[in-house]
């Protein structure tokens, strides 16, 4: 188990880390998961040993790990670009480790063959780094860092720098790969779906600070403040009174929360809803018709309709609100909305 | 114009410095050589092979092989490790030492040997150890010159390798040191080999050095060759040496090119995010050697600047004063201001010519052709132009008097001689300056350009022009810091009446009876002095590679 008591690292004046504390019980995956610039790749560092934390201690296994050398930690880390060893070949990349470690060659040649098996590459051995596809860069470093069974596995971004659907299909297989060799593995990332697909838990990093940590379930229904649900995805966020008419709407009780964040499907066209808004514009997509209109009580809003509703703008609609679609938020000061006119909410 | 006629513009531009190359680079040598092995019209190449085996040849090519090989792995093994503090780490004054141990590069050879000669005589502040004139001092001297090319060849490389494929190794569990050789050392390979093959090239043809420290006794090819023209007019011989000369340098430089083969390419060129470190405990060893190269660097420098200004015990400018009053009764004929007068605008000509040739050189081999010929054709064009590197100045020097002195080319005597062989000399370096940053330019960028109506031409001035003024700047003031100081192919051109600063410090030191030696030191420290000056300017450029092979 990874124990983080109190985590501070920092660069010249700015706490790049600011007091962070979590845990992550052994066989798990964790994903940090923030904007770039919050700390989350300082953190990794630190945990791997790169960066000496200002304040703070960092445990494995109730061994205080603080001060030991990177290469005494037995973690492994995977960067962004893989950062393969050009001069030696796809497996002489993977057998590295082993090969530190004075592993039997015939030992060595049956790991790295499994861990290519693994990664869905058996027969790349020979190739040399520079021959790759970058999906197929990052299963080989993958499978480098997976050689010794390591203690704890450290993803940088593992899969950022790919093009989206190959970052979909890596992920699914990494969530995989990671359950098959039983790895408790740190990630940090800045894409969601990402985090999401791999991990079984969720921390969420804002400048430094630790601002969430749950089960991806929770993180997702209850994002801990506004900036935190925009940036999970969710297309607004309405507070104060802007917010009553569409709790009401989606039967959550008034005054519960401190405000709504709503993905752009939360709201959709039906003829029976129970609010009335004006068009502003349509859009069609190959799925669903998007529409945005205005409410009179919560401003300017995203909604959907099916593909045979006929909308123009200036047309006065009635609209419904889907409970699965939005989120509760705890009550924040200054979460107004950015659009619409609602009235500063009043404090707690 | 239609894309035929760029292409014969280009073939135009190329013919231009080829043909200069042609008849102050390639005449001169064939000429040389056609002297040894043609004696008297008819092919004798006995003579030649039976000049090889002389005892006193056996020696030169042995003491040559040796001393460069022991010069090579020395300043390896201490021009490595400074690299990596200079371009790695991170600690105040670090801009000064790397200037500091770039300068000895371009400082001029008979500089560097009347400075060691300084520091080890008996009188100077290592004499006690008894090196003065030993084969040991020449080594030193030669590690003292070449250290800087090892540290600006793979100083940058270094820089620009991503740490993280280190920390990658390290997560895994090597160690500092398995780390080092697993993965940092073969990622610099390309850069130290090409490093080494430099060194070794400049170690095996270094002329001035040798020639004021080791004199008759200690002998190298290429002062052998010296020897052998001048003194004994021994020609057979001389060609025999100059041809086992080229077929060396020819050979390595394949090598090296070979080995540094896509070392333009950005290797991962990182966007720096990570900034070097502070340096700790686990550096020592390296700071170590750094100091080492620091000391090697300055003491002989200071020894020359305070030993010029004693005289008779106390501080004095008698020295300066003495040379700048020169009558015609001494050995030396002109006063020191119009040496240095001399060397300045032999050095103005001189840098107007290289960088003018060289910049066409290396625009027209960055340039995409299609076709396999047409890539062998432009890297031949860039192979040529390298020769002069490692062709014996010495060969050069005296090929130009002995073939250009009759028509067409009757240049005997000509006050253009001498520029155009330093030229020759500095031709290399520019376009090994500029080349790089041409190259780095994405290729599609022209293409932007040209897709947005730019013509060829227009091109060339807005894409190529804004990255290259800067290195085309270093690489002026990089050939103007190595004319000041040439040596090897000025001593043969120079006319007596008009020497140059480097002639007239040789001049000094051959005096009989070490009566010139406090004026060698004292035009020593003003040559270097201005070297110094033109080469903090190529610093203020900021070319990281600028003088990198």
């Amino acid at each position: 188990m990874l124990t983080l008591d109190h985590l501070t690292v920092t660069y010249g004046a700015t706490a790049a880390v600011d007091d962070v504390s979590l845990e992550l019980p052994a066989g798990q995956v964790l994903a940090v998961l923030g904007p770039s610039g919050c700390g989350k790749s300082t953190l990794l560092r630190a945990v791997a040993g790169l960066e000496r934390p200002r304040a703070g201690r960092i445990r494995f296994g109730g061994q205080d790990v603080t001060t030991t050398a990177t290469h005494r930690r037995g973690f492994a880390l995977m960067f962004q670009d893989g950062q393969l060893f050009p001069h030696l070949s796809v497996a002489g990349n993977v057998g590295y480790s082993l090969r530190l470690r004075r592993t039997s060659r015939a030992e060595r040649r049956d790991r790295v063959a499994e861990l290519l098996g693994l990664v869905g590459l058996p027969d790349y051995a020979e190739r040399m780094p520079g021959t790759l596809s970058g999906g197929e860069r990052q299963r080989v470093a993958l499978a480098r860092a997976l050689a010794v069974r390591p203690r704890l596995l450290l993803l940088d971004e593992p899969l950022s720098a790919l093009d989206r659907d190959l970052r979909e299909r890596l992920a699914a297989d990494l969530h995989d790969i990671l359950r098959a060799e039983g790895t408790t593995a740190l990630l940090v990332t800045h894409d969601h779906d990402e985090a999401f697909t791999v991990a079984d838990r969720i921390g969420v990093m804002r400048e430094g600070r630790l601002v969430q940590e749950g089960t991806p379930a929770e993180v997702w229904r209850h994002p801990a403040d506004a900036d935190t649900a925009r940036f999970l995805g969710y297309a607004a966020v309405v507070a104060g009174a802007a917010a009553v008419p569409l709790l009401s709407a989606a039967g959550l009780r008034a005054g519960a929360a401190g405000g709504l964040a709503l993905r752009r499907s939360a709201l959709r066209l039906s003829v029976g809803g129970p609010l009335t808004g004006k068009v502003h514009s349509v859009r069609t997509t190959a799925e669903q018709t998007r529409v945005v209109v205005d409410l009179p009580d919560s401003g300017r809003l995203d909604a959907v309709a099916g593909l045979d509703v006929a909308v123009r703008p200036g047309d006065v609609v009635r609209l419904g609100v889907d409970p699965s679609r939005v989120a509760l938020l705890p009550v924040v000061s200054g979460a107004g909305t950015s659009e619409g006119p609602g009235p500063a909410w009043p404090q707690a | 114009m239609s894309g035929r006629r760029y292409l014969a513009l280009g073939v135009v531009a190329g013919a231009v410095p080829l043909a200069v190359l042609l008849v102050f680079f390639a005449l001169p040598v064939a000429g040389m050589l056609q002297r040894g092995f043609f004696p008297d019209g008819r092919l004798d190449l006995d003579g030649a092979a039976a000049a090889l085996w002389r005892p006193r040849v056996g020696q030169a090519v042995w003491f040559t092989a040796w001393s460069a090989s022991a010069a090579t792995a020395l300043t390896v093994a201490l021009g490595v490790p400074t690299a990596f503090v200079l371009h790695r780490l991170r600690f105040p004054g670090q801009r000064l030492l790397r200037g500091l141990v770039v300068a000895p590069f371009v400082l001029p050879t008979v500089v560097v040997g009347v400075a060691f000669r300084t520091l080890l005589s008996v009188s100077g502040p290592l004499g006690g150890l008894g090196l003065d004139g030993t084969p040991a001092a020449i080594v030193a001297a030669l590690v003292f010159f070449n250290v800087s090319v090892v540290v600006r060849t793979v100083g940058p490389w270094w820089e620009g390798m991503d740490p993280r494929r280190e920390e990658a190794a390290a997560a895994l569990g090597a160690s500092p040191v398995r780390v080092l050789t697993t993965v940092t050392l073969p990622a610099l390979r390309p850069a130290i080999v090409s490093a080494a093959s430099v060194v070794f090239l400049f170690s095996a043809t270094a002329f001035g050095v040798v020639l004021t420290m080791g004199g008759v006794r200690y002998s190298t090819v290429e002062t052998e060759i010296y020897l052998l023209t001048t003194q004994f007019l021994d020609l057979q011989a001389a060609a025999a040496l100059c041809v086992l000369q080229i077929v060396v340098v020819v050979g390595l430089l394949a090598v090296a090119g070979r080995t540094g083969a896509g070392r333009d390419r950005p290797v991962d060129r990182a966007d720096r995010r990570t900034t070097n470190r502070r340096p700790a405990l686990r550096d020592l060893p390296a700071l170590g050697v750094t100091g080492v190269v620091v000391l090697l660097v300055t003491l002989p420098l200071a020894t020359l600047v305070v030993r010029s200004l004693r005289v008779d015990g106390t501080w004095s400018l008698a020295f300066y004063r003495r040379l700048q009053q020169a009558d015609s009764t001494e050995a030396y004929v002109v006063p020191l201001s119009t040496a240095l007068s001399n060397s300045l605008r032999v050095a103005f000509d001189a840098t107007l010519l290289a960088v003018t040739l060289g910049t066409v050189v290396a625009v027209l081999v960055t340039r995409r052709v299609a076709g396999p010929v047409a890539r062998r054709t432009l890297s031949a064009f860039d192979g040529v132009f390298m020769l002069p590197l490692g062709v014996s100045a010495v060969t050069v020097g005296f090929g130009l008097l002995v073939t250009l002195d009759r028509p067409p080319f009757d240049f005997r005597g000509s006050p253009w001689l001498v520029p155009v062989a330093q030229a020759m000399v500095a031709l290399p370096l520019v376009v090994r300056t500029v080349v790089p940053a041409l190259r780095g330019v994405d290729d599609r960028q022209r293409e932007a350009a040209a897709s947005l109506g730019a013509s060829p031409l227009r091109v060339l001035a807005s894409v190529d022009l804004a990255v290259a003024w800067r290195p085309l700047l270093a690489a002026t003031g990089f050939a103007f810091a190595v004319s000041l100081g040439e040596f090897g192919a000025t001593s043969f051109l120079a006319r007596p009446d008009t020497p140059t600063l480097p002639v007239m410090v040789y001049q000094l030191i051959s005096q009989p009876g070490g009566e010139g030696f406090g004026g060698a030191l004292a035009a020593s420290v003003v040559l270097g002095l201005v070297t110094s000056v033109v080469m903090a300017g190529v610093e203020r450029t900021r070319v990281p590679g600028a003088g990198a092979f």
